[in-house]
């Protein structure tokens, strides 16, 4: 079973991060999801940086020009992770967007990952209806799973599409905005949160995009699986260097 | 070969709407209706007396005899630059706010470069009191002052793009993440035949007024409505895309689109996306565009703010792919010695996006009984620091 699949069967709420591959520093990116996992963080979500990152505000924005900077490609990202799985044993996703995976060529893309142990990819810029004509079939060769994104603005239709093909978990982005813009939640978010519970979709939800402290986590994840918090932790990692993720993850649960 | 959009978006392989979801609503929305509101009687009255009582249309077709008689050859300009806000941008702008009242938007967002479509956009939200927000790179806002004021006169918000290298690839970023962070009462004004589909479809046909003009003024002075060829400069590809557009199955138009070399297509200073780019995704859209090995977007550069995008429209991209479009690049020093040349020649001072459509008889000879139509895309007001200081004036 892929490690997703089992982690989504805890019974507990999930906690993941998201970090973008070389910032602050080009080769921290395994001591980053060592760090992780050894003070309980369920999941990871590992930043492909890229040159406009369209659904991203200031912060991962910011991170991403660096780690460009810094000489990250996604050669040397694979190339950092090979051993990874000799380490690590929970859940990692890739997530970046569609163009360098696309030059890439999606199948050598699905299979080095697939190689490397990665157990699925968000790419928020590859569409459904693409990824169901062009790419499933690949990535279901591959055993990744596709996660997708739904928002306070999606149509109930188009999340039944997406649930149906989901095989994973639900990305739910928690308001409209770009990541790292809105901090805490309001009458509308909890609205939504509990529409899309009383919807009983198949796949589980993890919540993301304005997830910052404990707060706001424990609001998050009331009625969803679990929560995934980028900007924040990004945020962190500035101010307060590589060795001190354990007071992150602390203050979160 | 078919140069029309097909139902799923595409240009051949190109186009489609490679967006995150927080767009789908308002793309998918877009999708949907922008051919029945286009196809609307009231619509269409609107859109025709507002191009011809505002913007001045139609434009004229005229014929530069002296620049003819210089390149042995028949010259018509069509003379966009003649327009209200002094360029084709202005046939889009007004295209797209009739548009977004349908849909019932209350704000619009644009991006700009040089400013000209920021302008457009600014101009036509006056004109029916919506609200604009136009984002700008801060190295533009800098390098097109009269621009930014002129938008602000106009009531807009100028927003400095600060991101990536705060050019016009940068102003387009954010204002998809405008979007992103405003979907429900905002529409976003592309001003290129760039971006998800259905926008390169949408500019076209609000831009194919120009080739529907030539076609009848063309006629009347020539007793044929059909050119020896079309020519046009290459940005995002709305001006080119707009005066191809009647002609793109007629196989004995040839089609020329020009793009900015910038310092030499070798020099790693250019923007001529044709020869320099790869297939790629760049702002929601499949296509030709220039990026690193590993799928980063790369920088253009042209001395013209407006051909400064490192990609094209899907349209181009397809007909450089099929051979359909003759494509060719103009230098910096090429175009503004083809915008002095027009200046003397006709006393026509031109936009340096459209002294690259102009540099085209630098590289191509024409037949003496020839019939070249070259969209004048804009007037070279807005240009004319730069004119004074490449020339020493
Ligand atoms: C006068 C003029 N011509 C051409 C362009 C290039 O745009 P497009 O390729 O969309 O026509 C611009 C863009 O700013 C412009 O101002």
């Amino acid at each position: 079973m892929n490690r997703i699949n089992k982690k989504m069967q805890e019974d507990k709420k999930l906690l993941s991060l998201y970090f973008t591959a070389g910032y602050p520093e080009l080769n921290n990116t395994v001591k980053i999801i060592e760090d992780l996992e050894a003070n309980g963080v369920d999941m990871i979500e590992i930043g492909l940086p890229f040159s406009d990152p369209l659904a991203d505000g200031p912060t991962i924005q910011n991170s991403s020009t660096i780690a460009l900077k810094n000489g990250m490609t996604t050669n040397l990202l694979f190339k950092q992770l090979k051993d990874i799985r000799k380490t690590v044993s929970i859940p990692l996703i890739v997530m970046g967007y569609f163009n360098p995976m696309l030059q890439y060529g999606v199948e050598d893309f699905c299979k080095k990952c697939s190689e490397i142990g990665i157990d699925g990819l968000i790419m928020p810029d590859l569409p459904l209806a693409v990824y169901q004509d062009e790419y499933e079939a690949i990535f279901k060769k591959y055993n990744l799973k596709n996660i997708f994104l739904i928002t306070p603005q999606t149509s109930n239709e188009r999340i039944k599409q997406i649930d149906e093909a989901s095989d994973a978990f639900i990305y739910m982005v928690s308001s409209a905005s770009v990541t790292g813009s809105k901090s805490g939640f309001g009458d509308e978010q909890t609205a939504y949160f509990k529409r899309i519970a009383s919807m009983q979709l198949k796949n589980p939800q993890i919540v993301g995009f304005g997830i910052n402290n404990n707060e706001t986590f424990t609001q998050a994840t009331e009625d969803a699986k679990g929560a995934i918090i980028g900007s924040a932790f990004i945020k962190h990692l500035t101010e307060n260097g590589v060795d001190t993720i354990k007071e992150f993850v602390q203050e979160i649960r | 070969m078919n140069y029309n959009v097909t139902k799923k978006g595409y240009y051949g392989t190109f186009g489609g709407a490679y967006i995150p979801e927080m767009l789908y609503p308002n793309v998918e929305n877009l999708r949907q209706n922008y051919l029945k509101v286009m196809a609307e009687p009231d619509f269409k009255a609107e859109f025709d007396q507002l191009l011809k009582d505002y913007v001045g249309r139609p434009s004229p077709l005229y014929f530069a005899k002296r620049l003819s008689e210089k390149y042995n050859t028949k010259v018509y300009l069509k003379r966009e630059d003649l327009n209200h806000t002094g360029a084709h941008k202005v046939n889009n702008t007004i295209g797209q706010i009739l548009m977004a009242k349908k849909l019932g938007k209350k704000r619009i967002i644009a991006e700009t470069g040089a400013g000209q479509h920021g302008v457009a956009t600014a101009t036509v939200c006056a004109l029916m009191g919506m609200d604009c927000v136009v984002y700008m790179g801060e190295i533009d806002i800098a390098r097109q002052a009269p621009n930014v004021a002129r938008m602000k006169m106009l009531g807009a918000e100028v927003r400095p793009a600060l991101s990536g290298s705060k050019t016009l690839k940068d102003a387009t970023n954010e204002a998809i993440r405008d979007w992103i962070n405003n979907p429900v009462d905002t529409h976003y004004i592309i001003g290129s035949a760039i971006g998800p589909h259905p926008y390169p479809d949408m500019v076209t046909r609000f831009q194919s007024v120009i080739s529907e003009e030539i076609k009848w003024q063309l006629k009347e002075k020539e007793g044929r409505e059909n050119p020896d060829y079309v020519v046009a400069c290459i940005g995002g590809g709305s001006n080119a895309a707009g005066t191809y557009y009647h002609f793109l199955h007629e196989e004995e138009v040839g089609i020329i689109a020009v793009e900015a070399a910038g310092k030499g297509i070798n020099s790693g200073e250019s923007a001529a996306t044709s020869a320099l780019g790869k297939e790629g995704v760049i702002h929601g859209c499949k296509t030709l565009l220039m990026q690193t090995n590993d799928g980063q977007i790369t920088e253009p550069y042209s001395i013209s703010a407006g051909l400064d995008y490192p990609g094209v429209g899907p349209l181009h991209a397809h007909l450089y792919k099929t051979g359909r479009g003759e494509f060719y690049s103009a230098t910096d020093d090429e175009a503004m010695q083809s915008g002095l040349e027009l200046t003397k020649l006709e006393g026509i001072i031109p936009a340096i996006e459209s002294s690259h459509a102009l540099a085209i008889f630098k590289h191509k000879t024409f037949k003496p009984d020839d019939v070249v139509v070259l969209s004048l895309s804009g007037r070279g007001d807005k240009d004319l620091d730069n004119y004074i200081k490449y020339f020493n004036l």
